[in-house]
């Protein structure tokens, strides 16, 4: 990328400000107001919409892993439950023999030592190998009932134990069954078999202790509630959500209920048993945690941008400002420059031309007196007085060339500077001394205001002289008799002095304001050489100091000299 | 008083020709040459009193030739005459040895009365 300091600037490029643009300034601002405004605002608002996004994964991640961990555990603890209830049988069955387990009595104390110890258990009773009830205790009359056609029965054939889901059972009351089989000789068993209520159940599940945003419950496979929820429903109900299909791990499913709610499960199939562990989180509760979030969010992104768009419009503005002053200052300078190069080479070229013009000049003049004094010393010629005459008048017009060449290389030639100190008041008037008694006679007013104490300043005295002279002179010339020249004299600062000098005269055409300091620029039809004000122009900037003109065409005209107090070139 | 005798040294065939003969018209005895190295071989071969002379020449010119020429001839008294452009150089040619310095154009009358002042001190 090309570095824009370090090459050479174009001066056609510098030339061409923002000021020569039209309403560059407005489009400028614009443009920095837009890029300012874009490269903060932007990428600002992207942050913040993907910090929502990232924010709403992180979270749901962790209700996820949550989720997991819960179900994972609750999973553990339920299915050590299953194995205890499953195992209190087993034990029975393997220690007592089958004429024990036959024998009412003897079961009924059993079933009193199991309640003891466990709790829950509403009957117990041994079944046959061919599905028929052979002993029970309990409050329904079962024994003797077949149960040979019954799915469970079917079941234990091929395994050793069973536990049943959750049913309606005696006086309405949800029960559910175990059942252990023990294997004896010649392929035959006999099977013992408990129903239990289903507070150990309810107990399991509300011991895993939820979250109130979050339910936990049991279902069989078939969808139906095997202990009451205080979210999904009561003990048999339908559950909200259908049975997810099995998997031996928990997993997490994401879903909309029956009530058209979102939601987040966990679920694990429970070894060994009917049921499955559903824990369910609503999202809502996280979704509220996010919104707030983002509530928050927003409000600290809103106003950070009003921030960013006040100072970005501060900021533009006194970029602009900035550029325009300099832009502004670079003109005027760049005018200056220019015009004090201009009045440098007209000098010079007319210092030039003035020094080649002398030679010529000189040798005019010899042969002119030459020719004057043969006539005049040698009186061989006739007519020697008309010819004297007419050498004369060649003369005089040689004395003008003269003048007008000598004035100028003064003006252009290094002279010294005799430095001395000059009391502005008493050189103002030994100038106004010069001009003798034109005011008297034209009746012009000439007023000096000048400040209590003397103002002293260190320059040349001859030249600063022929400066106020000049000035003071076009002053007479531009006024009317009955006219009035002001005679101002101001300590700017304690550094430099301002000598003012206003008439009421003809004043100076605007067109003609910016030329009068130029060599040969006159506005006299006749008799002007053009040459004084340059002049004049010259001495005052050798001085160190400042001329500058101000005038109304039909008003007047100001003329303002400021010097250094100290010559310091 | 004898003629003033007078050695004009410029490179302006014309004004040396004119002013020479000006100047014998008035009774001085004036030789006019139109180089440095012309004049330092006149001051050689005969006395003069004044020899004036341009310092803005091609070859020998200036304080130099002002130096040879007061070297050569210690009472011959020097008078420069310059353009309007070299009139700190005349003033430097005064300090150098020089009697005075006249700015061309000149009046001849001026001319002679500096010379006889170099001459004849009042």
């Amino acid at each position: 990328m090309k570095r824009p300091f370090r090459n050479r600037l174009d001066h056609s490029a510098v030339h061409e400000g923002f000021l020569e643009r039209p309403r560059g300034y407005r489009s400028l601002w614009v443009l920095l107001v837009a890029i300012s405004s874009a490269f903060s605002i932007i990428p600002l608002v992207i942050l913040t919409i993907a910090s929502y996004l990232q924010y709403a994964e992180v979270i749901k991640g962790e209700i996820a892993r949550d989720i997991r961990q819960l179900t994972a555990n609750a999973k553990n603890s339920f299915e050590f439950f299953i194995q205890q209830s499953v195992a209190g049988l087993r034990l029975v069955v393997n220690e007592r023999s089958l004429e024990e387990l036959r024998d009412n009595e003897q079961v009924a104390y059993i079933l009193k030592n199991l309640r003891q110890s466990y709790g829950s258990y509403v009957d117990l009773g041994l079944i046959d190998s061919d599905g028929v009830q052979r002993s029970y205790v309990g409050p329904y009359n079962l024994k003797g009932h077949d149960y040979a056609d019954q799915d469970w029965f079917h079941q234990l054939r091929s395994r050793d134990a069973y536990f049943s889901d959750v049913f309606m059972g005696y006086r309405r009351v949800p029960h559910f069954a175990v059942a252990v089989k023990r294997e004896i000789a010649d392929n035959d068993f006999y099977i013992l078999r408990a129903t239990f209520d289903t507070q150990a159940l309810t107990r399991q599940v509300s011991s895993l202790n939820i979250r109130p945003s979050s339910d936990a419950f049991v279902i069989n496979r078939d969808g139906i509630l095997q202990a009451p929820s205080r979210l999904a429903g009561d003990i048999l109900d339908r559950s909200p959500i259908a049975c997810p299909p099995f998997s031996s791990s928990p997993q997490i499913q994401e879903g909309v209920d029956g009530n058209g709610e979102r939601y987040i499960l966990g679920f694990a199939y429970i070894q060994d048993s009917p049921f499955v562990l559903m824990i369910l989180k609503r999202p809502e509760a996280i979704m509220t945690n996010l919104a707030s979030f983002q509530g928050k969010v927003t409000r600290i992104v809103v106003i950070t941008i009003v921030f960013i768009v006040l100072i970005v419009l501060w900021g533009a503005s006194y970029l602009v400002r900035r550029i325009r002053v300099s832009e502004l200052a670079r003109s005027r300078a760049f005018r200056e420059m220019q015009h004090a190069s201009k009045m440098a080479t007209i000098g010079r070229l007319a210092a030039g031309v003035a020094h080649e013009i002398n030679n010529p000049l000189a040798i005019i003049n010899e042969k002119t007196g030459l020719i004057k004094d043969h006539v005049l010393l040698q009186k061989e010629y006739p007519v020697s007085e008309k010819i004297a005459s007419l050498a004369d008048s060649i003369l005089s017009s040689v004395d003008r060339c003269s003048t007008v060449t000598h004035r100028f290389l003064g003006f252009a030639k290094r002279m010294d500077i005799r430095k001395e100190r000059i009391q502005m008041d008493i050189l103002i008037g030994e100038v106004l001394g010069f001009l003798g008694k034109e005011s008297i006679y034209r009746d012009i007013t000439v007023s000096c205001h000048f400040p209590e104490g003397p103002v002293v300043i260190e320059s040349d005295r001859g030249q600063l002289q022929q400066v106020f002279l000049n000035i003071i002179n076009n002053a007479f010339e531009a006024v009317e008799d009955g006219g009035r020249i002001d005679i101002t004299i101001d300590m700017v600062d304690e550094r430099q002095i301002a000598v003012t000098i206003a008439d009421n005269g003809r004043g100076i055409a605007e067109e003609d304001q910016e030329r009068i300091f130029e060599p040969f620029f006159t506005t006299k039809k006749i008799g002007g050489t053009g040459l004084g004000l340059s002049i004049t122009y010259g001495i005052v900037e050798k001085l160190g100091g400042h001329i500058t003109v101000d005038s109304v065409e039909g008003e007047g005209t100001r003329f303002t000299i400021t010097m250094p107090v100290k010559h310091d070139r | 008083m004898s003629a003033l005798r007078v050695l004009l040294v410029d490179d302006e065939e014309d004004l040396v020709h004119a002013m020479v003969e000006r100047l014998n018209l008035r009774g001085l005895e004036a030789d006019g040459v139109l180089s440095g190295n012309e004049a330092l071989m006149r001051v050689a071969e005969k006395e003069y009193d004044v020899v004036v002379l341009d310092l803005k020449m091609p070859g020998l010119s200036g304080c130099d030739l002002l130096e040879r020429i007061k070297k050569e001839c210690p009472k011959v008294q020097v008078i420069v005459i310059t353009g309007h452009g070299a009139i700190g150089e005349g003033e430097e040619a005064v300090k150098e040895g020089a009697y005075d310095h006249l700015v061309k154009p000149f009046d001849i009358e001026t001319l002679i009365k500096v010379m006889k002042d170099s001459i004849y001190p009042q």
